[in-house]
């Protein structure tokens, strides 16, 4: 290597601590080795394999439980007569409510002009993207016979029907595929530079190949980027009106039916903050240890998490709000079934899961309000995994309260997941955790391109 | 191949530069010497390039809403031939062309097609995919997409000669000056 290479203080950097966005010693050549080091090194981290060592299993075991449930269908789950919808719609809502976050970091604060996004936001996507793929799994199969999942789409068939398009589930088909393919697009547009950087640094011709084709041909020149820069604008200005739309027509799955709890109009923004929430405790759950593990104190800096902490206590609020309008109208509608759901909810069979709905999504987060508990990885790690708990008890308290007891108490019956819904959800986090081992492993979990976009304001500013 | 006499042996020349403030101080001089059929290479977009090389009109704005507006027809005749024109269902009187509940498809149909209309437009006005060009034989060119800058003369330029045009680049006190071969 030419003079160029200049070894990054990496003991410094590691060490990071200061109130930037940037450490101080990144500059665009330092930036450029350190991101793309950790993709190009020849020898994988141990860490890396005993990871994937530990989720193999688990993916095995997402495996066994897909066969085991085409095999016999639905009824190996805990569904009964009044719980139709059980661990696959709240895993499904909980799981694109996850993704969410990274649409929003990579759209609305791209659009906001938020640049501190530059250094999470292709982190995030990636967890949006594998997020919505186990998200879609719970539906499809869900529907019991999986294989016939193509008619959910708009085919003409030997029966001449169309699916129903004025109702919501049909809207959630759309809007979840449109959703996949654009984060897909968005995502990929982002890297392009970034596979030419590789492309151009790879040492293997055989890598190099592989990136020469991702990165298709990009050399950087200022015509293209004018008009890179312009789509990539425009399409974060699709992406944001497309991320309240998905959790919006999700919540109208619930609240277009008739059902007591679920039949509000405060349910499409109260799922939008939900999600949103929900997936900043994830980008925060995933970038702490990442960041600590791979030695990027320096780019995802304590200011980052700071701000994280902020998005993730204002989003907590207006889901709280949420919590509060549903209890409020329950008894301001005056029915009695819309009252006696809220009383059910927090004194019948499944009060304990409201309280500790409560407790995670309420209570819990209200540490950050101290700035030390906001710069703290370790308190920041807990909250966001005691958040993601919460918003899971959320789905589970929405979509079983109203179920389990609805309008005639003949009918009532208690819903609790069996070991294969279980083994279902928990195989999905497998999965989930293993997409994104392998992401770290082979594209830029940083945006260099990005950074080095960012690297010259921050020096300055901190000059003046 | 022979490519006949009138192809030029040299498709340019490229000045390496090593940093932001020399890049946009060299394209500007050369902008006012006059040379038009310039490009200029770095590894993140710069906006004093674009300004300096008038790249700030495109037209994938203009693809995008082409390829949105088709969507939301795509989407709203979609349902529109569904309910309406193959199987007419009346339930209860109620309206076949129900545009209300259409409008997430359509929205939904919109945000996809405009997507795609920016991903593949921008990738065509582009000229790309393309694996190869000329530049990535040249050694030092793979730092354009990391920290180095490159301002390419175009041999196409009117004004090109070659060894007034070297010289001229010599004078921006470039890192560097190369030979781009057609």
């Amino acid at each position: 290597m030419s003079q160029q290479e200049q070894a990054v203080d990496i003991e410094k950097v590691d060490k990071y601590t200061g109130d930037g966005f940037v450490a101080p010693e990144y500059n665009n050549t330092t930036v450029t080795q350190k991101i793309s080091n950790i993709v190009l090194r020849s020898k994988t981290p141990w860490g890396l394999f005993l990871a994937v060592a530990v989720l193999l299993p688990v993916v095995g075991m997402l495996g066994v439980s897909i066969t085991w449930l085409v095999l016999i269908g639905t009824g190996i789950w805990g569904l009964n007569v009044p719980v139709g919808w059980g661990f696959a719609i709240i895993n499904f809502v909980w799981w694109i409510g996850i993704g969410h976050a990274g649409t929003l970091i990579s759209a609305i604060l791209h659009l906001m002009r938020q640049d501190w996004r530059n250094s999470i936001n292709r982190f995030a996507e990636a967890m949006t993207i594998f997020a919505v793929m186990c998200a879609g799994m719970f539906p499809l199969l869900h529907v019991g016979r999986p294989w016939l999942a193509y008619w959910l789409l708009p085919l003409p068939n030997t029966m001449s029907l169309w699916p129903q398009w004025r109702s919501p589930l049909v809207w959630d088909v759309f809007a979840v595929s449109t959703y996949f393919t654009v984060s897909l697009i968005f995502w990929y547009m982002g890297m392009i530079p970034d596979l030419g950087t590789l492309r151009d640094r790879a040492k293997h011709p055989v890598v190099a190949r592989i990136y020469g084709i991702l990165s298709m041909g990009w050399r950087g020149a200022s015509s293209h980027w004018a008009r890179y820069e312009k789509a990539y604008l425009i399409l974060a200005g699709l992406s944001t009106p497309l991320v309240l739309s998905v959790h919006s027509i999700v919540s109208l799955d619930f609240a277009v039916s008739l059902i007591p709890g679920w039949h509000t109009t405060v349910f499409p923004p109260y799922f939008v903050a939900g999600a949103i929430y929900a997936g900043f405790a994830m980008v925060l759950t995933l970038t702490i240890p990442v960041r600590h593990w791979f030695g990027l104190q320096g780019l995802i800096t304590t200011r980052h998490l700071e701000n994280m902490g902020k998005v993730t206590l204002a989003t907590g609020f207006i889901v709280v709000y949420g919590y509060a309008m549903e209890a409020f109208i329950s008894w301001y509608s005056a029915s009695p079934y819309e009252g006696f759901m809220m009383w059910n909810r927090m004194t019948g069979q499944y009060a304990p899961f409201y309280w500790a709905l409560i407790f995670c999504n309420a209570v819990s987060i209200q540490i950050l309000w101290w700035k030390r508990a906001r710069r703290s990885p370790v308190v920041l790690f807990i909250v966001s995994l005691i958040v993601g708990v919460g918003m899971w008890l959320e789905r589970f308290v929405i979509v079983v309260t109203s179920l389990a007891n609805d309008y005639m108490p003949s009918s009532w019956d208690y819903y609790a997941g069996t070991i294969w819904d279980w083994s279902l959800y928990i195989g999905t986090i497998g999965f989930f955790l293993f997409m994104m081992c392998l992401f770290i492993r082979f594209l830029p979990m940083i945006p260099m391109s990005e950074m080095k976009m960012i690297i010259p304001k921050h020096r300055n500013k901190k000059d003046a | 191949m022979n490519h006949g006499p009138a192809r030029p042996e040299l498709r340019g020349l490229l000045a390496e530069f090593e940093n932001e403030e020399a890049i946009v101080e060299a394209t500007q001089k050369t902008v006012d010497a006059g040379y038009h059929h310039i490009e200029t290479y770095t590894p993140y977009p710069l906006d004093e390039l674009l300004d300096i090389q008038h790249l700030h009109k495109n037209k994938v704005a203009l693809v995008i809403l082409i390829g949105g507006l088709a969507g939301c027809a795509v989407g709203f005749f979609m349902q529109y031939f569904a309910s309406v024109i193959h199987y007419p269902l009346n339930v209860g009187g109620r309206p076949l062309n129900s545009w209300p509940a259409f409008i997430p498809v359509m929205f939904e149909c919109t945000v996809l097609f405009a997507s795609f209309s920016a991903l593949i437009g921008m990738m065509v006005m582009n000229k790309l995919p393309r694996p190869h060009h000329p530049l990535f034989d040249i050694e030092r060119f793979r730092y354009a997409t990391q920290d180095r800058f490159f301002l390419c003369i175009e041999a196409e330029d009117p004004y090109f000669e070659k060894d007034a045009t070297r010289q001229f680049l010599e004078e921006l006190k470039p890192h560097e000056v190369t030979e781009v071969e057609a």
